[in-house]
């Protein structure tokens, strides 16, 4: 963008003088940053941890703000100069406070502000009327401010935004409310300059496409930047002489030996997968925990003020370890961290290097990272990431399109703003990289959606959101409709949760299978007694009955019952919980890591770095079956028990593996091999059923012919369709957000997703939100792309081993240990109902 | 008869002495008097949500619910048809109701007996819809109205409640709408698209049924019995 504002390329004296007292010299990538902003250009800057990536950004800013301060008073120009973007509420204020450092050092008298949802609304008004020189918020907040009148006056004299962490936001549903919020900033501060900052990224092209205003049939990018990187990591396996489980994700062979780590260093963090693996390790570590050392529990379920309070004492270094989700995965800098332990499969090699970079923010020396994998499958996935992160290999996503459902909440923040016209609204979407090639009917569509639902049968004129003017623009219809709007802006779609209060253990006896009466508990109405734990989970707590104990916040707990929407638990003495809570991990295994534990697998001269208990697995198999090459995927056929298995290997992520699942078990029963069901992990499927599958053609069955016929008829009636359906209903504002405290009393009084899924299927399968409900699916969570991959890279022939064996594999018997414990989803629901209704005629008839 | 519903024939069920099927739809069937039984129909349930506040749902719930109550009148070709009360969301439903909305309902009324018993969202079923409003019908040893009454009501037949079941099988819950009956009292499951169900665990239904109940839950092809000691 040649057309932006220049900036004086010399560093003014005191801003030479600010850093010589730190003994600190400009960074090449700093300098260069400096350079760019000189001639006005945007620019992406790719660095690690502790390159100085906030200090490069604000740098130029800082300068044009110092020396628009040092000129006479009357000359000021007066409101917004930069706008920060995070995607981390604590970041941004964690940020702030780092610039007012400098700011204050150097008498700058720059004002430096944040605004998120805690900031209190006097403050976010005076805001709006009398903006700060630096702005720090998140996307939500962008939005919010772009849907008032005054967002020209309050933008329109903006010269740069910066987007931080902009790699782990780039490619999301938040990432899509960002670049919409971009392409209208786009038209009301053309000249403003735009600066990324991201780790190492697999594609940078993409983010630097993400960054610019894009033309229709003109790509452009952003100029990119990229730092020194620092010294490699060291990555360790975790040696033991305990048995490493077949299966399973608790990791409990291996706590003493991550305590041992612990105590061997100043400082450690603990990542894992999920939450219940972080209560259960939590947990597991402090029943061996004997010289008591401060070690905490940190993940998105607790309360805001338990993390904030972890948080906190871990920044004053009074923490020897935290357990932690991807909760601590981005973002603020916690102080010295000598170690970081991952405990499960790494899944992804960047998840990894992000992880990893937690551990010693200084550039020269390598952090160090333990890897601890809980079965011998994620051995081998232990082995590949630890090879790719020291390479320093990314592994790429594929790219999303963006989300209809979010420009349907963009179109009418767009309309509480001011009138917009067909035309204007079409080019600031198109402005946006993930919406550059969006064609026009469908913005109509998305436009008639928002503002009278955009159904077939026009039933709502009269209740429109959108108004539409006689010259044609379109504009809110009603207070209540902008009212709306805010209180539902963002795309983070939690799954339902539900509060969780602690009382007393309740008088009533255990296991009567009466009704929970919980307001009579404690012999008394419960009411507001009883403190705030943190959220559980909806469909958690729905599986609980009363007396059923799990595990949340390090605690075993007895639950209770439900009153009003809140859950009531009671603490128990109990070290084990009855109920386990582990649910696969959120996040696949990535196409390059994938690929890289399928080239260990096939090469046998690679298992010396394997522990000996593993190649030992490996090398069974390899006498009593086949270890596949790495082009090929490995079949499995054996009887067991009064069942026929098939497992396959192909190594693509248990979603990807899902949805083969259903492919097979779709055309087994066109064979008429009757098959009962199946199961799906991270590396593997298998398939079981009545019939004898050892002598069907495998390339017939793997055919990647027809593959859409079958998934479209399963895909109607998933599980996975209607939450995903629940999530765009949502950000488009056809449901609205559940507010906590604000529940409807009753939940009949809501009308469930499932059940206006159901109708808008049947009687509009084309509506514009059933089209971004399936193209969510099929973009992401399905991972429907990555099945067709696997199915085409095993056509040629001789890509299919196929082996018939007269009993279970060593590579099948994790599969086999985690039959049962996972469930197979759709028709087995029906089976379960069945069941229980069947031991219900036995008990008649007997 | 209970041997015929595990195995996917017709759920049967006594109730007060009347032998009663349990469709998959949610509606009853009595053979012997040819009638039909339909609990909470709440017509225009979506477009009330955009009359009142602004959220443009899906607006076809109303010919949803009717062409399940066609289906289902196909099915048993009832003499009578009672509908339990609640069939119209609100009392400005039906000036809402489309024409091919009001064609279906006036050809399902035609046919036959048709009660609308009302409800405390239609205390006043429309009249030009055909059929008859009443406030209870009784009919041999069934008694049919709206609310449930408090207190021992041998053959009572009613909606309101919305009742749902779950079950907690093999670490699994699994929740689903139901039909409700101790042998002397039966609630049934609401008909309409858009209703969601109330637990049957809810104090709403304290008293209402004998300690021992059985919730019949509709499954995706057949209505499960399960014993009310199995349910979470």
């Amino acid at each position: 963008m040649d057309s932006s504002y220049p900036l004086p390329v010399s560093l003014p004296p005191v801003f030479r003088d600010w850093f010589a007292a730190r003994g600190w010299a400009i960074r090449r990538h700093q300098q260069e940053l400096l350079d760019l902003a000189e001639t006005g250009r945007s620019a992406l800057l790719v660095a690690p941890t502790g390159a100085g990536k906030t200090l490069a950004g604000f740098l130029p800013p800082l300068i044009e703000l110092y020396h628009e301060l040092q000129g006479p008073p009357a000359e000021r120009r007066r409101g917004l100069n930069t706008l920060y973007i995070s995607p981390l509420k604590a970041l941004a204020v964690d940020i702030a406070r780092n610039l007012e450092a400098p700011s204050k050092e150097m008498r700058l008298g720059v004002r430096i502000e944040t605004r998120t949802g805690d900031t209190p609304i006097e403050k976010r008004a005076r805001q709006r009327r009398d903006p700060p020189d630096i702005l720090l918020t998140t996307p939500e907040q962008l939005a919010l401010l772009l849907s008032h009148k005054d967002a020209g006056d309050l933008f329109g004299g903006l010269r740069t935004i910066v987007l931080d962490e902009l790699h782990a936001i780039e490619n999301t549903k938040r990432g899509d409310l960002l670049a919409l919020g971009l392409g209208r900033l786009a038209s009301i501060a053309p000249r403003a300059r735009r600066v990324g900052l991201s780790a190492t990224v697999a594609d940078p092209d993409r983010l630097r496409r993400y960054l610019v205003p894009q033309f229709v049939g003109h790509e452009r990018m952003a100029d990119l930047v990229v730092a020194d990187t620092g010294a490699a990591p060291e990555v360790a396996i975790l040696r033991t002489r305990e048995r490493i489980p077949w299966a399973g994700h608790r990791g409990a062979y291996a706590m003493p030996d991550i305590m041992a780590a612990i105590k061997a260093v100043r400082s450690a963090l603990l990542f894992v997968n999920t939450r219940s693996q972080a209560e259960a390790s939590f947990q597991a570590l402090w029943q061996m925990n004997d010289e008591n050392l401060p070690i905490a529990l940190h993940h998105g379920s607790l309360s805001v003020e338990q993390r904030r309070k972890v948080e906190q004492a871990m920044t004053l270094g009074k923490l020897r370890a935290v357990v932690c989700t991807s909760t601590l995965e981005l973002g603020v800098d916690w102080g010295a961290i000598d170690l970081v332990i991952q405990l499960g499969a790494p899944k992804g090699s960047s998840r990894m290097m992000q992880r990893i970079g937690r551990s010693n923010h200084r550039l020269d020396e390598p952090s160090q990272a333990l890897f601890v994998p809980t079965n011998r499958f994620e051995v081998l996935e232990c082995v590949a990431a630890k090879q790719a992160v020291e390479e320093g290999i990314q592994d790429g996503d594929l790219p999303r399109p963006g989300g209809l459902d979010v420009l349907a909440q963009h179109v009418v923040g767009r309309g509480c703003a001011e009138p917009f016209d067909m035309d204007t609204l079409y080019e600031e979407i198109t402005a946006a990289a993930p919406y550059a090639h969006l064609d026009r009917q469908t913005v109509e569509r998305v436009v008639d959606f928002a503002a009278t639902g955009g159904y077939a049968l026009r039933r709502y004129e009269q209740y429109h959101k959108l108004e539409r003017l006689a010259d044609g623009r379109y504009t809110i219809a009603s207070r209540k409709a902008a009212q709306q709007y805010r209180l539902n802006v963002g795309t983070i779609v939690e799954a339902p949760m539900i509060k969780l209060r602690s009382i007393r253990r309740g008088g009533k006896a255990r296991g009567t299978g009466a009704a929970p009466q919980v307001t009579h508990v404690a012999g008394k109405p419960v009411g507001r007694a009883g403190f705030h734990i943190g959220e559980v989970e909806e469909w958690f707590i729905e599986q609980l009955r009363p007396g059923d104990t799990f595990l949340f916040a390090g605690q075993v707990w007895r639950f209770e019952g439900m009153a009003e929407n809140e859950a009531y638990a009671s603490k128990t003495e109990e070290k084990e919980p009855m109920v386990p809570s582990y649910m696969g991990g959120k996040f696949p295994l990535s196409t390059f890591l994938a690929s890289r534990v399928r080239a260990l697998l096939a090469d046998p001269e690679q298992w010396r770095f394997l522990p000996g208990q593993v190649s030992w697995w490996l090398d069974l198999q390899r006498a009593k079956s086949s270890i596949p090459k790495a082009e090929q995927m490995l079949v499995e056929t054996f009887p067991r028990g009064s069942r026929h298995y098939l497992a396959c290997y192909p190594f693509e992520g248990r979603l990807a593996h899902q949805t083969l699942g259903m492919l097979l078990t779709q055309r087994l029963e066109k064979m008429r091999m009757r098959p009962m069901g199946f199961m799906a992990n991270d590396y593997a499927l298998t398939v079981w059923a009545l019939g004898d599958m050892s002598r069907l053609d495998m390339h017939l069955l793997f055919s990647d012919e027809g593959v859409g016929d079958g998934l479209d008829a399963w895909m109607a009636d998933s599980n996975l369709l209607k939450r995903t359906f629940r999530t765009c209903a949502t950000i488009a504002g056809l449901i609205d957000r559940r507010h906590p405290g604000h529940e409807k009393t009753g939940r009949q009084m809501m009308v469930n997703s499932d059940l206006i899924y159901e109708v808008l299927g049947r009687h509009e399968p084309d509506h514009i939100l059933l089209q971004a409900t399936r193209e969510d699916v099929s973009a992401g969570l399905l991972d429907l792309a990555r099945m067709r991959q696997l199915l085409e890279r095993i056509r040629p022939a001789g890509r299919i081993l196929h082996r018939t064996l007269a009993q279970i594999s060593p590579l099948a018997v994790p599969l086999m240990m985690e039959i049962g414990r996972e469930s197979i989803g759709g028709e087995a629901n029906e089976d379960l109902l069945a069941e229980v209704a069947d031991e219900f005629m036995e008990i008649l008839n007997g | 008869m209970a041997e015929a519903a595990a195995a996917g024939e017709l759920a049967t069920a006594l109730v007060n002495g009347a032998g009663l099927v349990f469709d998959r739809s949610g509606a009853a069937w009595w053979p012997e008097e040819r009638l039909l039984v339909v609990a909470d129909l709440h017509f225009e349930k979506g477009s009330s949500f955009a009359a009142r506040r602004g959220v443009l749902l899906p607006p076809y719930d109303t010919r949803e619910t009717l062409a399940r109550l066609e289906a289902a009148c196909a099915v048993y070709r009832p003499k009578t048809v009672i509908a339990l009360g609640d069939s119209f969301h609100d009392l400005g439903a039906a000036g809402r109701l489309g024409i091919d909305e009001l064609a279906s309902i006036r050809a399902l009324t035609g046919g036959r007996d048709w009660y609308w018993i009302e409800g405390n969202h239609d205390p006043k079923p429309p009249e030009n819809l055909g059929g008859w409003c009443v406030a209870m019908l009784a009919c041999g040893p069934l008694t049919f109205r709206h609310l449930p009454q408090q207190g021992d009501q041998p053959g009572e037949v009613a909606g309101h409640l919305h009742p749902a079941a779950r079950v907690t099988v093999r670490g699994r819950g699994l929740r689903r709408r139901c039909f409700v009956t101790d042998g002397s009292r039966l609630i049934l499951p609401s008909f309409g698209a858009y209703t969601g169900g109330l637990d049957v665990r809810d104090p709403a239904f304290a008293g209402l049924l004998a300690p021992r109940f059985h919730a019949w839950m509709i499954g995706r092809d057949r209505v499960y019995p399960v014993a009310s000691g199995k349910l979470s």
